[in-house]
């Protein structure tokens, strides 16, 4: 027997299986929930794999932590911490039906996401030109590509930061932990280019929800998408919000850097 | 094809008929539960199948029942648990006494050296009636080391030492088999493990071409790589002094205390600045590379065979002495002991003397 | 009075090649995946033959070396990413779930449609990897072996494999949240069909640990392909890390294979007997317990991998916590069938080889269990025979008797009892021809994946290779008369075992949005002996 919902009229996004627009809603959150449960497992693995390894090689991910850009990562949190504002904008402006602003918040977002992926690149261009690369030294992965020979540039500019951080460090120790830093650098090439790659799934997720919202498809009978858009969107930023303390800060203060 | 085929592997060492008690016992339960479970099925699919006279007695479950069979398997598996339990805590303690040979596992043969320098590939001669503890490395991938017959197996890893030991009963040929997958001759990193009487055992030992004793061969390497240049027992070395050092507890810079054992020794070779011994800077450079597995088997051996020395050594800063009793209760202990049996050992290895 | 085909149901409601593979009816992507899922077994199948073949002769004589390793990795692969989780989750579960707690489809019949396509995707790059030479990493791709040594396509059968579990994770999602917010009215948690508890507690397992092999494979091979070193000693990494985030998974997932197939058990053992199941909360809780303590029995897997002897103790005394739910649900189906009305039909013929097979896996897991035991018999045949136990005795066999039960409801037809019968039996014979063997050459101490073997296995080997031969007529029978019976096949009826269950109470085949009418559940689930009468539905 069908229940009372056939007295209502339908939204025109609701789906057959569902019995009302609530359910939907209340089914997609959840959803969503459940993904980002399996997201969290899946950066667990490589977060407990970071760990033990920092606990194995602690002077070298103390190296190689410094060896990164504090502002450059500094600033691209701020431009993350942004995008979550203007991502939860766009969801308050679906919710209230404010069409254009919704747009203009998505886009914005998308800015911000770009300003970020664009900031990186630019971190990852400074490693690639530092020779700071997983598989330079001890494997040879990126030897071809990274124009990197096997010259030590990257063993000597973090052997000497190694070194200008505690001048008590004789030189051949120093060039050891310089190599087991490609660890870290695996790490950091591992962690931030998965977050990368979720940004740049979001990326695509707010333009297609940009061009519905253009079409005027949410408001405040159905604006799902838009959150469930958003969820995603913060978790993305929460992963980042881990990120740049494990690899950029929490080190630091053994070099008083 | 044989006919007589066996079904139950020989008993041939001191653990094997324990393990297969706890294997009978096992058998025992498995086949009361499974033959259990098979009967009542099918006589209730016999006793009660479809008539149209009678009808299904509903029953809706039964708590107490629940409870007798959560309970009693319950029961019955920690049974099984303590007994695999102390059987495992068994043998994984090798006896202080144990003849030490060691294995080196690499694509696709194994390597073994005896104290007295004896080397073999594929195959180990051990005396019976002993323990024999084998330290084993890997070269490349990880294999394991499986004597069936001795009921023992343990995953030979690359870059740290693992151990097994056995004490073998029936002289015999023994199959020892690689039961990790390490690639395509997997199948083929198969050897054997001849136990012999101990007067055999000796015998054999003599009729081996050993260039030497393994301490005598580490020696040689010890002074080949110029390690004598900063381990030295004098007050103005620059590495610690490692004499009598194998087997006690080192202070390192960052105040850690760790036991000075093979896989202590290795590291310390391979990657020195990991572990630095307090009072020393981290100077020394890597050997990975130019010194191989069984050479840094032969320079631990080397070590474990460097005596301590009678006298107030003059460079003592990684002696056990800076270390309080309360850090470290049971290590100096043991320690005595084993300096106990390593003495015992000596005069059978004269080379192994401090030069 | 003669039960007629429905005149509109799922299959007809629309033709043509579009109408299928662009189908979001979970009942229609169920077909796409018993099809998939079919061939991929048959693959394995395959494989597996060729592998007993080789194992006649103890010398190695039929395959080199490297061939044999490929062909026992690809058998694996198939098997277990391919057929074995997926088969009765996404057949039979994607078919059945909505139904049984009454609704229209999944929540997201999007993603539905998409995890066929990722499963599809992860096969084609698993069958490219074995086009373009194979793979011999073995199913469980151990570092450094296969990170850094061997020369095939790991990283193309590993991305098949990431993309694959994505698959799965997808299918896990749209059960759990089908379960939570789609139930119809008067579906409580209390009244779910055991199926739909043990299904939902493989999808818990599906989602929380499907991510972890996923980025461990990745890791894997980013370290093959860049020498990250991750994993590899050489440049720093740890091997036996890499078994525990390997297993992190994949011994969860053992229970992703099982726990659905315990569903089917708990379906068909009340309705041929006619009978309440017995200790319902026992059985539905035992599932989630299995899934709960799945998780925390990972290390198991490395009793003789060097870990330290402490954490081996709490591993093995962790396992046999799982133990425990799993011996609950076999008595409980035993005392089901307690003064039943036991017809011997052939679903019950599979449940009850289900229930004598997977005893016997699940008790020698307790020899494996056990710490000293283990030493000797882990990496041997006895390990092989133990999870082949499990998931051929055990899944497979709940997987085809759940097919049989169902195939009326699927596609309206039955299939021919006499020959359905007789393939039931000659599986069973055949299995156990093949597979006890093993135990024995196990303990005798034969390690797994030998090309070559000594002589005096050569015995028990050419013993169980006769087996195979049997088991592999046994599963080619049901492929015979199930084609045969969409074409003559008597029409089933909505009903023909007079079970109790939502998907009853619709036609056979159901039409394209499940019910006629929507269903209010008012009674508990297996209702038997209530007459023959079924709950009411309006």
């Amino acid at each position: 027997m069908s229940t009372s919902q056939a007295t209502t009229t339908e939204h025109p996004a609701l789906a057959h299986q569902f019995d009302s627009m609530e359910q939907q809603q209340d089914a997609s959150t959840f959803g969503m929930w459940v993904f980002l449960l399996t997201e969290i497992m899946m950066f667990g693995g490589l977060f407990t794999a970071y760990l033990i390894y920092r606990i194995k090689y602690y002077p070298a991910f103390v190296a190689g932590s410094t060896s990164i850009s504090v502002s450059w990562g500094f600033a691209n949190t701020l431009v993350l911490i942004g995008s979550s504002f203007t991502m939860a904008m766009a969801v308050w402006a679906a919710q209230k039906g404010k069409r254009n602003a919704q747009v203009w918040f998505l886009i914005g977002t998308m800015v911000l996401g770009a300003v970020f992926l664009g900031v990186k690149a630019k971190e990852y261009y400074d490693k690639f030109d530092e020779c700071h690369i997983p598989g330079h030294v001890i494997g040879k992965g990126f030897n071809s590509w990274g124009g990197c020979s096997a010259t030590d540039k990257s063993l000597g500019n973090i052997a000497e930061e190694i070194r200008h951080g505690n001048p008590s460090t004789p030189e051949v120790s120093a060039e050891q932990t310089a190599k087991q830093t490609e660890i870290f650098f695996s790490f950091y090439f591992a962690m931030t280019g998965l977050h990368a790659f979720h940004m740049l799934i979001g990326m695509g997720l707010l333009s297609w929800l940009t061009l519905r919202a253009k079409r005027g498809d949410f408001g405040p009978a159905y604006y799902t998408p838009v959150e469930l858009g958003g969820l995603y969107w913060h978790f993305v930023d929460i992963v980042w919000i881990f990120l740049f303390p494990l690899l950029y800060l929490i080190s630091r203060h053994q070099h008083g850097v | 094809m044989q006919l007589n085929f066996p079904i139950f592997p020989e008993q041939a060492s001191s653990v094997a008929g324990q393990v297969d008690a706890l294997y009978l016992f096992l058998v025992l339960i498995a086949t009361f539960f499974s033959l259990l479970v098979a009967i009542l099925i099918l006589f209730f699919a016999i006793k009660y199948r479809r008539t149209p006279e009678r009808k299904a007695e509903q029953i809706h479950g039964s708590t107490l029942l629940e409870i007798v069979w959560t309970v009693i398997p319950l029961g019955i598996s920690m049974v099984i648990f303590v007994w695999g339990a102390v059987l495992y805590y068994h043998m994984e303690r090798p006896p202080q006494n144990a003849l030490e040979i060691y294995g080196v596992g690499k694509q696709w043969m194994w390597k073994f050296q005896h104290p007295g320098g004896q080397r073999e590939i594929n195959a180990l001669h051990v005396p019976t009636g002993r323990p024999v503890k084998v330290t084993m490395i890997s070269q490349d991938v990880i294999h394991s080391f499986f004597v069936p017959a001795f009921r023992i197996k343990q995953d030979v890893l690359p870059n740290r030492y693992v151990f097994t030991w056995f004490t073998a009963t029936q002289p015999g040929t023994y199959h020892l088999f690689c039961s990790q997958y390490c690639g395509t001759k997997h199948s083929g990193m198969v050897g054997e493990v001849v136990a012999m009487n101990p007067d055999d055992y000796a015998t054999w030992l003599a009729s081996g071409k050993a260039e030497g004793s393994l301490a005598s061969l580490g020696e040689k390497a010890f002074q080949q790589y110029g390690c004598t240049t900063c381990h030295r027992p004098d007050s103005g070395a620059r590495g610690p002094n490692l004499e009598g050092l194998y087997g006690r507890p080192v202070r390192l810079t960052d105040n850690r205390v760790v036991l000075a054992d093979d896989n202590y020794i290795r590291e310390s070779i391979l990657e020195p600045n990991a572990k630095v011994v307090s009072g020393f800077q981290s100077i020394m450079p890597t050997f990975r590379g130019v010194v191989s597995e069984d050479e840094i088997i032969a320079i631990t051996e080397y070590i474990k065979h460097l005596a301590p020395q009678e006298a107030n050594p003059l460079n003592n800063r990684s002696a056990p002495t800076q270390i309080r009793d309360s850090e470290v209760p049971n290590i100096q202990r043991q320690n005595e002991q084993q300096q106990k049996t390593e003495q015992g050992k000596k005069p059978a290895n004269p080379a192994g003397k401090k030069p | 009075m003669k039960p007629v085909m429905p005149e509109r149901h799922y299959l007809n409601d629309n033709y043509g090649i579009r109408s299928w593979l662009f189908t979001k009816d979970h009942k229609r992507i169920a077909i796409l995946y018993l099809f998939s899922v079919t061939f991929f077994f048959l693959i394995g199948g395959v494989f597996a033959s060729l592998i007993r073949l080789h194992l006649l002769t103890p010398n190695g004589e039929l395959f080199e070396a490297d061939t044999y390793n490929k062909l026992f990795t690809m058998h694996g692969v198939n098997m277990v990413f391919f057929f074995l989780i997926p088969s009765v989750p996404a057949v039979l579960g994607n078919f059945l779930m909505p139904i049984m707690v009454g609704t229209k489809d999944l929540a997201f019949p999007k993603i539905n449609l998409l995890s066929w396509y990722l499963y599809m995707a992860g096969g084609t790059f698993s069958m490219a990897a074995m086009v373009s030479g194979g793979v011999d990493s073995g199913w469980t791709f151990y570092a450094p072996l296969s990170s850094g040594y061997l020369k095939t396509h790991v990283i193309m059968l590993a991305v098949g494999v990431i993309i694959a579990g994505f698959s799965s994770i997808f299918t896990g999602l749209n059960f759990i949240v089908t379960v939570h917010r789609m139930r119809a009215p008067g579906m409580t948690w209390g009244r779910l069909p055991l199926f739909v508890w043990s299904n939902y507690a493989a999808s818990l397992i599906m989602i929380l640990g499907t991510p972890v092999i996923a980025i461990t494979l990745i890791l894997l091979a980013l370290e093959r392909g860049f020498h990250i070193g991750i994993f590899d000693p050489k440049l720093g990494g740890d091997p036996v890390l890499f078994q525990h985030m390997f297993w992190f998974y994949s011994h969860p997932a053992v229970y992703i294979m099982i726990l659905p197939g315990m569903g089917v058990i708990s379906e068909i053992v009340p309705c041929f007997s006619r009978k309440r199941i017995f200790g319902y909360s026992f059985v539905a809780f035992s599932s989630i317990a299995i899934a709960v303590f799945g998780f925390v029995v990972w290390a198991h897997h490395m009793f003789v991998a060097g870990i330290s002897v402490y954490s081996a103790l709490v591993f093995s005394l962790l396992s046999y916590a799982v133990a425990i739910p799993s011996a609950v649900k076999v008595f409980n189906w035993t005392a089901t069938m307690y003064k039943g009305s036991i017809e011997m039909s052939t679903p019950m013929l599979y449940a009850m080889a289900f229930i004598g097979l997977f005893t016997i896996g699940g008790l020698t897991g307790l020899f494996l269990a056990a710490l000293g035991l283990d030493v000797h018999i882990h990496d041997t045949y006895f390990v092989i025979a133990h999870f082949h136990y499990v998931m051929v005795g055990g899944m497979v066999t709940a997987y085809l008797g759940g097919l049989h039960f169902w195939w009326p409801k699927m596609t309206g037809k039955m299939y021919p009892e006499p020959p359905a019968k007789l393939a039931a039996l000659i599986t069973f014979i055949g299995f156990n021809l093949t597979f006890f063997p093993q135990f024995i050459l196990g303990y005798m101490g034969m390690p797994r994946r030998y090309w070559a073997y000594p002589p005096e296995f050569q015995v028990l080997n050419v013993l169980s290779s006769a087996g195979a031969s049997i088991l592999a007529v046994g599963f080619i029978l049901p492929l015979l008369y199930f084609a045969w019976s969409l074409k003559y096949g008597e029409v089933a009826g909505d009903n023909p075992w007079h079970a109790t269950g939502l998907e009853w109470e619709t036609s056979s085949p159901p039409p394209t949005h499940n019910f006629h009418h929507m269903p209010i559940v008012t009674k508990e689930p297996y209702a038997y002996g209530e007459g023959e009468e079924v709950p009411v539905v309006h």
